[in-house]
């Protein structure tokens, strides 16, 4: 089952590696991760998506807990949530490609006589399917940030 | 130096180089920290880690930036392994070098990252005194564990000048263990212990680490149940008591797994139902409820299921325990129990360890490792500390010294280090100068850290060594015997052993050898009457002598080979 877990820790140097160190070191597979400062400039914000039973990922928040350099973990899973992630995008430029992105819901950033960026916004799914989509227009990258999420419920991930 | 004074640090192990010559040079101007000068950084650790074992308090460990830090890599691994409070201070390159590859620079927080606590590199002198403050707060608190500082030698120039404080109290927002109980569960615990057939209390390196040894006994005492150790919790509760089992596990007592298979209930403090302890987890104690008291959220329900998950010290959820088994003290029938107990005393008397060898030793043709255990249980009364290496030597000491007290027994038991039992002596000896430390190890693991007779020379550490000689590396051996038809692939030296009495007296201490059974009395005692000496007793022991009971692989725990030819399972 695909979880959530969202988490946040100093803003210092080594925290990160210790977080990702944790799961190569116990075997736990990341799948996406996204982190950046928070509005608290001592603090960052994580959030990874991850495999796992139950117990799997309770073992896991349980020794994310347990580092020194982590404030506070959020299995979102558990809760109520809303989770986005951003896709970009290059393609050579047409007129059917721009029609495309508009009509997928993206929105063209960048555009020129060879080359086109758009960006789209949504669920993990929702951007499978865009990428699927897009397929037949042959784009020559692309590129995703992993999920970001936050709770729908009162349980908030702040300290 | 001035913040490990502040901190009242009395003692450190190290070895000197260059990242670390401005904190070496500190240590030169001062009296209130002894530093011991090892042969080998791993030494070092080892022996902090024996000092942190046997007093409680945190080991102290200077090593210099490259190969002195890797060096420290087992050491740190054996203590994070066995949760024991060790901070290794390293010197690092200057702060502009690192990264560049230069001279003995090693990424020391990369390379320990997965075997510490926490670690810390210093950016800033001023830093220094909270980071050293934070360092023995979380090394020492909650689940103990190693801790490392690493310090550019730019960090420590001594003509940098700052105020200095040492910080009195100290608050990480994101370290906070917890102490106390949750009281719902404690009495849920209680209710289950009281209504209870078939109890057994499972307790292991928690309750030492914790100094819950006195709560843990007095619960026993009052519930009048079956306690068994782990190898890392022997001592926790006094061995010689007619409710202790002996250590259970890989290697426990027929009566010990016997009875952790067949209960109807466990209550487990500081142990963490690691391979060792329950063979194949699918097939543990399936009849029991399981209650698990530990100060680490990860380690409950982290292997098997438990039903009472209790976070919390020992110290504190025993004695919680306790007041509330007091409460409903009519609700105990000790009588209730009777059959159970009648039933561990009918699997003692078939298959439990036999501890009265030593008698018959002079029958033996050859001397057996439980003889040299027994006697030298003997000769200390049972009262001395203990340190082991790894391997058989190991397990012939856990299962045939009786110990009373806690913080006696002294080995690797979560890495299973060899090469631990000699610098570990060292750090024991250091501690308690005027007690008796001894040594029980092998030929194998002894020559991983033999170096460190030599420091023991320049300290005047009075060790006593019991080398347990097979000519083999024994448990490797006794696999290869049972398990790959007897292909004994490498685990002997072909006559190419050292003469250890020898080897001894170059080193300025004493060397015994002893081969038959009559004589090893007598060369115990010789031993130990040399007070003031280092002593190497060297014993030819019966090289084909195994290890039993012994777990078998892939099974549930009341499966288990008794001798070379019986097994309990079809």
């Amino acid at each position: 089952m695909k979880r959530v877990i969202a988490l946040l820790m100093e803003n210092q140097p080594g925290a990160l590696s210790r977080v990702v160190g944790l799961f190569s070191q116990r075997g736990y597979n990341i799948e996406s991760l996204i982190v950046a400062p928070t509005e608290d400039p001592s603090l960052s914000r994580l959030t990874m998506t991850t495999e796992g039973d139950t117990q799997v990922v309770e073992q896991i928040t349980k020794q994310l807990n347990k580092l020194i350099d982590v404030v506070k973990v959020l299995d979102l899973s558990l809760e109520a949530h809303v989770g986005r992630e951003l896709l970009l995008i290059k393609m050579e430029f047409s007129e059917k490609a721009e029609a495309e992105v508009s009509n997928l819901g993206g929105q063209v950033l960048f555009k020129d006589d060879n080359l086109l960026n758009a960006e789209f916004v949504g669920t993990s799914e929702e951007l499978d399917e865009i990428v699927t989509s897009l397929a037949k227009l042959n784009p020559m990258e692309v590129v995703r940030t992993g999920l970001s999420g936050i709770s729908s419920t009162a349980k908030t991930l702040t300290i | 130096m001035r913040s490990l004074q502040d901190e009242g640090i009395e003692l450190v192990f190290g070895y000197p180089g260059g990242a670390s010559l401005h904190i070496y040079d500190a240590l030169f101007n001062q009296q209130a920290v002894q530093h011991v000068l090892v042969r080998h950084e791993q030494g070092a650790v080892h022996a902090a880690d024996g000092y942190a074992r046997s007093t409680g308090k945190a080991g102290v460990v200077f090593v210099t930036s490259g190969p002195g830090a890797t060096n420290a890599i087992t050491g740190l691994a054996t203590a994070h392994m066995d949760s024991t409070p060790v901070i290794v201070i390293s010197g690092q390159v200057k702060s502009h070098l690192i990264g560049t590859d230069s001279f003995q620079e090693t990424d020391m927080i990369g390379v320990s990252r997965p075997i510490v606590k926490h670690s810390f590199l210093v950016q800033k002198a001023e830093d220094i005194p909270m980071i050293i403050k934070k360092a023995f707060h979380i090394a020492t608190t909650g689940r103990p564990g190693p801790v490392v500082i690493d310090i550019p030698k730019d960090v420590t120039d001594p003509d940098y000048k700052f105020d200095y404080s040492y910080p009195k109290d100290i608050d990480i927002r994101s370290y906070k263990p917890v102490e106390e109980g949750h009281s719902g569960q404690i009495r849920k615990a209680a209710k289950l212990l009281l209504n209870s057939k078939r109890p057994v209390i499972y307790s292991g390196g928690g309750v030492i680490q914790n100094d819950a040894s006195e709560e843990l006994t007095s619960l026993v005492q009052f519930l009048d149940f079956p306690v068994t150790n782990t190898l890392m919790g022997l001592g926790a509760y006094p061995g010689t008591d007619k409710n202790f089992l002996g250590m259970l596990g890989m290697h426990g007592t027929y009566e010990a797994n016997m009875a952790m298979h067949n209960c109807d209930l466990i209550l487990a403090v500081g142990a963490r139902f690691d391979d060792r302890i329950t063979n194949d987890p699918a097939q543990f104690a399936l009849s029991a409820k399981k209650i698990h008291i530990d100060i680490d959220p990860a380690s409950l329900s982290k292997i098997i299921k438990v039903d009472v998950p209790i976070v919390g010290s020992a110290k504190t959820c025993l004695d919680q325990l306790l007041k509330e088994l007091k409460k409903n003290e009519s609700k105990l029938d000790k009588n209730k129990i009777e059959p159970w107990r009648k039933q561990i005393k009918e699997w003692r008397k078939e298959h439990g360890l036999n501890h009265q060898m030593l008698k018959d030793a002079s029958n033996s043709e050859k001397i057996l490792p439980q003889h040299v255990i027994q006697s030298l249980y003997k000769e200390t009364k049972g009262d001395a500390y203990v340190t082991s290496d790894v391997g058989q030597h190991q397990m012939f000491a856990a299962q045939y010294y009786h110990f009373d007290k806690p913080r006696r027994w002294i080995n690797s038991g979560g890495l299973g280090t060899m090469g631990f039992g000699l610098p570990a002596a060292m750090g024991v000896q250091l501690a308690f100068p005027n007690s008796t430390v001894a040594c029980v190890t092998g030929e194998g693991s002894i020559q991983m850290c033999i170096q460190e007779l030599s420091t023991c020379l320049q300290y005047d550490l009075p060790i006593k060594i019991i080398n347990l000689n097979n000519s083999a590396l024994g448990m490797v051996k006794q696999w290869q015997d049972m398990q790959y038809d007897g292909r004994l692939s490498h685990s002997t030296y072909e006559d190419s052993l050292p003469d250890f009495v020898k080897l001894t007296e170059s080193f300025g201490h004493v060397g015994l050898k002893v081969e038959k059974p009559e004589d090893l009395e007598s060369a115990m005692k010789k031993c130990f009457e040399l007070k003031d000496k280092l002593v190497f007793l060297d014993v030819v022991i019966d090289e084909d002598e195994h290890v039993y009971p012994m777990l078998e692989a892939g099974m549930a725990m009341d499966s288990m080979w008794l001798d070379k030819k019986t097994k309990t399972w079809e």
